[in-house]
C-alpha cells in the first residue's frame, strides 16, 4: 500500500481548556482505503474529525490533505474534502435541489459542472424521488443521505464521515455502506462509528481511539474479532490509567 | 466575490420562503403608511392654511417625509433585530454553519455574504418606504435633495443597526437572545443620543457615539460627510468583529 498520501496527520493535539480531547495523534490515509475510527464515547472521534475538516483549530500539530497544509493554506485544502457532520449540516427550509446546487456553487461548480454533480449525487444516494421536497418534511434517513449527497458532491478526494448510517433502515444501511466501499476505490474515506460489524464489512484499517489517544491501528485482516480488541483495548486501558493517576 | 453574491443571494431567498420577511415588509409597509397618512392629513388641514404668504415656510418635504422616515428609523429598532437574530445563532443552534466552514471559502466571504443578504433585504424595504413619499410627486413639488438624504440616511441607519445584530447573533447561541441584546443595544444608542441632549448634562460625545443624532442631521437634508465616516466605521467595526468571533470559534472550539 504504497500509493499517494491523502490524509496525514502529525503530533495533532487539542486542548478544551485544561482537559486534553486528542493527544499526540498520528494518522494517515491512503488512496484507495477506508479508515475506520472507533473508540467509546468521549474519545476524541468528533474532535478529530473537525480538526481535519477544518472546523476546528487544533492546538498544536500539523494536518496536510491532498499534500496541502490544511492551516496555511486553508481554502486549497478544503477542495479536496468532503464532510459529514454527526448532525446533517442541512437547511431545512430548502428543497433538496436548491440545496444540493446551493452546495455545489459552494463548492465552487457552475453551470453543467454542476448539473452533472447534483446528477450523480442525487443517483448515488437514492434522492431522485424526494429532489423537489422541502428537506424539512423528510424523514431523518433521506436527511442524512442529503448530508452524505452534500458530502460527495463535488467529488472529493477525501471524504469524512462521522457516523453516517444513523437513523437510516436496514435497505438504506446496505446501500450506504456499498456506496463507502465504492467510494473507497477512488478517494480516502474516514468513517466514524459506533457499529463494530459495520466497520468489518466496510474498512480496509480500524484506528481505535481512547482518551485522545491511539491505541490500536491496524488492518483486520485476520487474526481477532474486532470486537474481543475492542473491548480488550477500552476497558484494560481503564485501569492503568486509573493507578497512573 | 461570487461566492459573498452567492451566499447574499441564497440568504435573502431563505427568508422569503419563510413568512417572517413577507410579514415584517407588510406589518412595517402598513404601519409606516398610516403614520403618512396621519402627517400628510395634519399638514393639508391645519399646517397650509398657517403658512400661507409666509417667507421661506416649511414644506411638505420637511414635515411630512422627514416625519415619516423618523418615525420609520425609530420602528426598526424593533425589526432589524428580529431580521438579523437567525443569521448566525440559528446556524449554530441547527449546526449548520459545518457546510459553510468545511466549503472552500474564508471566514469572510461567509460574513459578507450574510451582511450583503441582509443589506438586500433592507433596500428592499427603504425602497418601499421611499415610494410614499415619492408618490405626493405627482401632485406637488418636492424638495429632491432632501428626500434623497433623507433616504440615504435612513439605509446607512439600518445599515448599522444590521452590522451590530449581526454581530450580537454571532455571540449568540440562540436567536431569541440575540435579538434581545441587539434591541438593547440599539435602544442604549438611542438613550446615548437622548441623555446627550439632555437639559444639564449634554455632552457632545454621546452625541456622537449614539447613530440616532447622525440620522437626524440627514433628515435636516444636511449631508455631512463626517456623518457618513461614522456609519461606514460602525458598520466595519462590527463586521470585523464578527469575523474575528467566528475565527474565534474554530481556535477555542
Amino acid at each position: 500500500m504504497n500509493q499517494e498520501i491523502l490524509v496525514a496527520a502529525e503530533g495533532l493535539c487539542r486542548y478544551y481548556s485544561d482537559h486534553c480531547a486528542v493527544d499526540n495523534l498520528e494518522l494517515s490515509v491512503h488512496k484507495g482505503e477506508v479508515l475506520g475510527l472507533l473508540g467509546p464515547n468521549g474519545a476524541g472521534k468528533s474532535t478529530t474529525m473537525q480538526m481535519l475538516t477544518g472546523n476546528l483549530a487544533p492546538s498544536s500539530g500539523r494536518i496536510r490533505i491532498n499534500s496541502i497544509d490544511l492551516l496555511d493554506e486553508p481554502l486549497q485544502a478544503k477542495r479536496s474534502l468532503g464532510y459529514l457532520p454527526e448532525q446533517p449540516p442541512v437547511y431545512r427550509d430548502m428543497t433538496v435541489t436548491e440545496y444540493l446546487v446551493y452546495c455545489a456553487k459552494l463548492q465552487g461548480l457552475r453551470g453543467d459542472a454542476c448539473q452533472k454533480a447534483l446528477e450523480r449525487a442525487l443517483a448515488r444516494c437514492g434522492l431522485q424521488e424526494v429532489r423537489r421536497r422541502l428537506i424539512g418534511h423528510l424523514s431523518k434517513g433521506f436527511r442524512q443521505r442529503v448530508g452524505i449527497a452534500q458530502a460527495i458532491l463535488h467529488n472529493p478526494a477525501v471524504i469524512i464521515l462521522d457516523e453516517p448510517t444513523v437513523g437510516l433502515d436496514p435497505v438504506q444501511i446496505r446501500e450506504i455502506r456499498q456506496l463507502i466501499r465504492d467510494l473507497g476505490q477512488e478517494h480516502g474515506v474516514i468513517l466514524s462509528t459506533h457499529i463494530l460489524p459495520e466497520v468489518q464489512t466496510i474498512c480496509d484499517r480500524v484506528q481505535i481511539l481512547n482518551r485522545g489517544k491511539t491505541v490500536f491501528n491496524d488492518s483486520l485482516e485476520g487474526g481477532d474479532s474486532l470486537e474481543n480488541i475492542f473491548f480488550e483495548l477500552v476497558y484494560q486501558a481503564d485501569p492503568a490509567a486509573e493507578a497512573s493517576l | 466575490m461570487s461566492t459573498i453574491w452567492l451566499i447574499a443571494r441564497t440568504e435573502l431567498r431563505r427568508m422569503f420562503t419563510s413568512p417572517l420577511a413577507w410579514s415584517l415588509l407588510a406589518l412595517v409597509q402598513f404601519i409606516l403608511a398610516w403614520v403618512f397618512l396621519l402627517g400628510l392629513n395634519e399638514y393639508l388641514t391645519q399646517v397650509q392654511p398657517m403658512m400661507v404668504g409666509r417667507e421661506n415656510a416649511p414644506g411638505m418635504t420637511d414635515l411630512v417625509v422627514s416625519s415619516l422616515f423618523l418615525w420609520a428609523g425609530m420602528l426598526m429598532l424593533a425589526v432589524i433585530p428580529i431580521l438579523t437574530m437567525r443569521l448566525f445563532a440559528e446556524e449554530r443552534m441547527n449546526q449548520t454553519l459545518t457546510l459553510l466552514r468545511t466549503a472552500p471559502i474564508s471566514i469572510t466571504q461567509i460574513v459578507l455574504g450574510k451582511y450583503l443578504g441582509l443589506i438586500l433585504l433592507l433596500t428592499i424595504m427603504v425602497a418601499m418606504l421611499s415610494l410614499m413619499p415619492l408618490s405626493l410627486a405627482l401632485g406637488t413639488t418636492l424638495d429632491w435633495g432632501k428626500l434623497a438624504a433623507a433616504t440615504l440616511g435612513l439605509f446607512l441607519l439600518l445599515a448599522s443597526f444590521a452590522a451590530a445584530g449581526l454581530f450580537l447573533s454571532a455571540l449568540a447561541r440562540q436567536p431569541i437572545i440575540a435579538a434581545v441584546s441587539t434591541f438593547g443595544l440599539l435602544i442604549f444608542l438611542v438613550i446615548l443620543y437622548l441623555s446627550g441632549n439632555s437639559q444639564g448634562s449634554s455632552s457632545e460625545l454621546f452625541k456622537y457615539l449614539s447613530h440616532f443624532g447622525h440620522f437626524l442631521s440627514f433628515l435636516e437634508g444636511i449631508f455631512d460627510s463626517s456623518d457618513l465616516v461614522y456609519y461606514l466605521l460602525f458598520i466595519i467595526g462590527f463586521l470585523l468583529l464578527t469575523i474575528r468571533k467566528l475565527d474565534n470559534d474554530r481556535l477555542q472550539g
